[in-house]
């Protein structure tokens, strides 16, 4: 994967100085890599904002961009469901006054189920893959299934059955399933990833990977690169 | 390396053995192997004079024929110089007792005997461990024989990180009846670790079942042990201790938080077949089961008993493990009916699990577990005893351990383990059934056989 993508690696070595990648480059590197993203632009003003929400058409999402912020909700600086041009100014202003501020990414508005994909390298074990119900919850609720990389098939497949929340993926109550060999192919990939990454990285967070009847989107991710001086910038 | 002479040793030399001190742990060793074993001991110590009748070498190559085994028991610092004089006496092996290594500080020492067996693919266990213990064979363990438990030979081998973890197991194994092939104290497991172990022990025909006793892998070692460990084709049980070590680092990402030390350490387990015990209890049970049936089940269980609550207790167990209790259909119960003796037909309830009643007899057990053993839809049988009904005699061990060995299924029993009723559960032992002191511990028998996925 990284022979045919060098730019995968550029990604990287253009982020060692912050000491992780932050969301927009992740979501490029996952593009490259074969995973579906969603529509996404860095905005600096309000007006690259406004113009981009008109592209793709509201409601959208913002996020801060800020190499400083590991994790967006904490301080708010994610919002959902942007409807009109006022309230998208509105919170550009509001993210303008967060810590280390860059600019604000928009993005399309997906809906699916909220998974968690990812990665570790674990002292004893390496490259471990984590695959669980996502969102902000995720420590809360620690539905999770884990598994030593690389995983063939029938490991995806038994990470998913092997979730508590089964049940919701398959269609629950109505819902139309969420599709299973999208799931299982996005996982597979995951995994041939971290196995070329294990050298450069820490540990990688998609979440959430929204997932529905037709497709999985990386809608947030971070890469925590491998310390060369032993700490994380934060 | 070749680490057979460090279990089949024919020669062995203790080094430090004292003409002076008769405390010292050197000589603990040599008068038991010298007293109980069949090995040839010598002890070795600079200053000579005699212990126990027997005049001590004042080097190894005063000794009159090769060495398979060298027992250090020197001060730390001497270690160097004993172990290059024993590999330049061509000795083939030897286990390190002595403390003062990198469990004290001193990395550096620790290395240099490492660089030292390496450079002469000396295979040695330790340091800072008790060694080896191979029942009728040699114990290099510095315990005073008489007190220590031995359980009978058979085929399950320990490894541990721990020394007194290792010697209270097996105090454990005599008192459930679990046999022991080969008992290995690896200490700070300085050159010869859990993954040379592993690959030696899956060769080694004794040993049928290989548990581990782990604080933790260096880097890297862990992946490789599952990897391997995946592929033996024994039964392999870990019990994992500092489970909660490791929890104060700063962690920047979910998934690193989710996926902590022992979530990685117990998920890379399951994910390759190795049946992690939480605790003792689950250890024992665990050894039992395997040691008796190598072959996976998928956990489809059959019940028979003499009172409902066992019955019910058992359900319970089962369900929260996660093990399956399939019902009897019509046809098989009303033949099973028929076979049952009078006074309990009418009364018995047939459903799984199936209670006999306090009128129960033999027979009854044995047209049971017949019936459940022929059922395709069962792959293991369970039988809770209850010795002190009128009906059931000290036999019903020995009677439904030719019924399972028939079927080729497992069968596994719950009696109360008391003197009284050493007759009916050693009817069972002794034709290879295990028998719990408990119906959770019967219950994790089961769960033991279908966790065990060797290739």
């Amino acid at each position: 994967m990284l022979e045919s993508h060098p730019d995968i690696l550029r990604i990287i070595e253009e982020a060692r100085g912050d000491g992780w990648v932050l969301e927009a480059a992740a979501k490029q590197l996952f593009s490259l890599a074969g995973f579906a993203v969603p529509r996404f632009a860095l905005a600096r003003t309000t007006e690259e904002a406004h113009r981009f929400a008109g592209e793709i058409g509201y409601p959208v999402v913002a996020k801060i961009v800020s190499p400083r912020i590991l994790h967006k909700s904490d301080v708010g600086g994610v919002a959902v469901g942007i409807g009109n041009d006022g309230r998208l100014a509105e919170v550009f202003e509001r993210f303008r006054g967060l810590d280390g501020f860059q600019g604000v990414l928009v993005e399309e508005m997906l809906s699916g189920i909220e998974l968690i994909l990812g990665a570790k390298i674990d002292v004893q074990f390496g490259p471990m893959i984590l695959l669980g119900m996502g969102g902000t919850g995720v420590e809360i609720y620690r539905d999770v299934a884990l598994r030593m990389a690389p995983l063939t098939e029938k490991d995806a497949l038994a990470m998913i059955d092997g979730l508590k929340a089964r049940r919701l993926l398959e269609g629950y109550r109505g819902a139309a399933p969420v599709d299973r060999g999208k799931l299982t192919e996005t996982i597979r990939i995951f995994s041939s990833l971290v196995m070329e990454l294990e050298g450069r990285i820490e540990s990688i967070d998609i979440n959430p990977l929204l997932c529905s009847a037709g497709r999985c989107v990386v809608a947030d991710a971070r890469i925590i690169l491998k310390s060369i001086s032993g700490t994380v910038s934060r | 390396m070749d680490l057979k002479p460090l279990f089949e040793p024919r020669t062995m030399a203790v080094f430090g053995v004292s003409s002076t001190n008769y405390r010292h742990p050197a000589n603990e060793i040599f008068t038991k192997n010298l007293l109980r074993y069949p090995v040839k001991v010598y002890g070795v110590n600079p200053r000579g004079g005699t212990v126990n009748g027997q005049s001590i070498h004042r080097s190894i190559s005063e000794i009159p024929e090769p060495i398979d085994l060298a027992v250090i028991a020197v001060r730390a610092d001497f270690v160097p110089d004993v172990l290059s004089e024993c590999i330049r006496a061509k000795a083939r092996s030897a286990t390190v007792i002595s403390g003062g290594f990198a469990e004290a500080g001193k990395r550096d020492l620790q290395e240099r005997i490492v660089a030292i067996a390496q450079e002469a693919s000396f295979p040695f266990v330790g340091p800072n461990c008790l060694g080896i213990y191979v029942p009728s064979h040699v114990d290099t363990f510095f315990l005073p024989g008489e007190r220590m438990v031995k359980p009978a030979i058979g085929n399950v081998s320990f490894v541990s990180q721990s020394g007194g973890i290792l010697v209270d197991h097996l105090i454990k194994f005599a008192g459930e009846g679990v046999g022991l092939a080969k008992a290995i104290s690896i200490g700070n497991k300085a050159l010869l670790g859990e993954l040379d172990l592993l690959d030696y022990l899956a060769q080694d025909p004794a040993t049928r079942v290989i548990v581990f006793y782990i604080e933790g892998f260096g880097p890297n070692e862990g992946r490789a042990f599952v990897q391997n460990a995946g592929k033996c084709g024994k039964p392999i049980i870990v019990l994992k201790s500092g489970k909660s070590a490791g929890g104060s680092r700063a962690v920047s990402s979910h998934t690193a938080s989710l996926a902590g030390d022992y979530a990685s350490f117990s998920a890379a387990l399951s994910q390759y077949g190795i049946v992690e015990a939480a605790n003792e209890l689950e250890l024992i049970s665990f050894c039992e089961s395997l040691s008796a049936y190598a072959k996976p089940i998928q956990g489809r269980v059959g019940i028979v008993t003499v009172s409902g609550g066992h019955g019910a207790m058992a359900i319970d167990a089962c369900t929260a493990h996660g093990i399956v209790v399939p019902a009897l259909p019509e046809d098989v119960r009303e033949a099973l009916r028929k076979n049952l003796s009078p006074s309990v037909r009418e009364i018995a309830s047939l459903a799984n699990p199936i209670d006999l009643t306090g009128s129960g007899i033999d027979d009854d057990f044995v047209a049971t577990a017949e019936t459940l053993f022929a059922m395709e839809e069962i792959d293991c049988v369970l039988a809770l005893l209850l010795p002190y009904i009128p009906g059931i005699t000290a036999d019903l061990g020995a009677k439904l351990s030719s019924v399972a060995t028939r079927s080729g299924k497992p069968l596994i029993a719950y009696v109360p383990h008391v003197e009284k009723y050493a007759m009916l559960i050693e009817g069972f032992e002794l034709n290879g059934a295990p028998v719990s002191p408990s119906i959770e511990g019967a219950v994790l028998m089961v769960e033991a056989l279908r966790r065990n996925r060797p290739c």
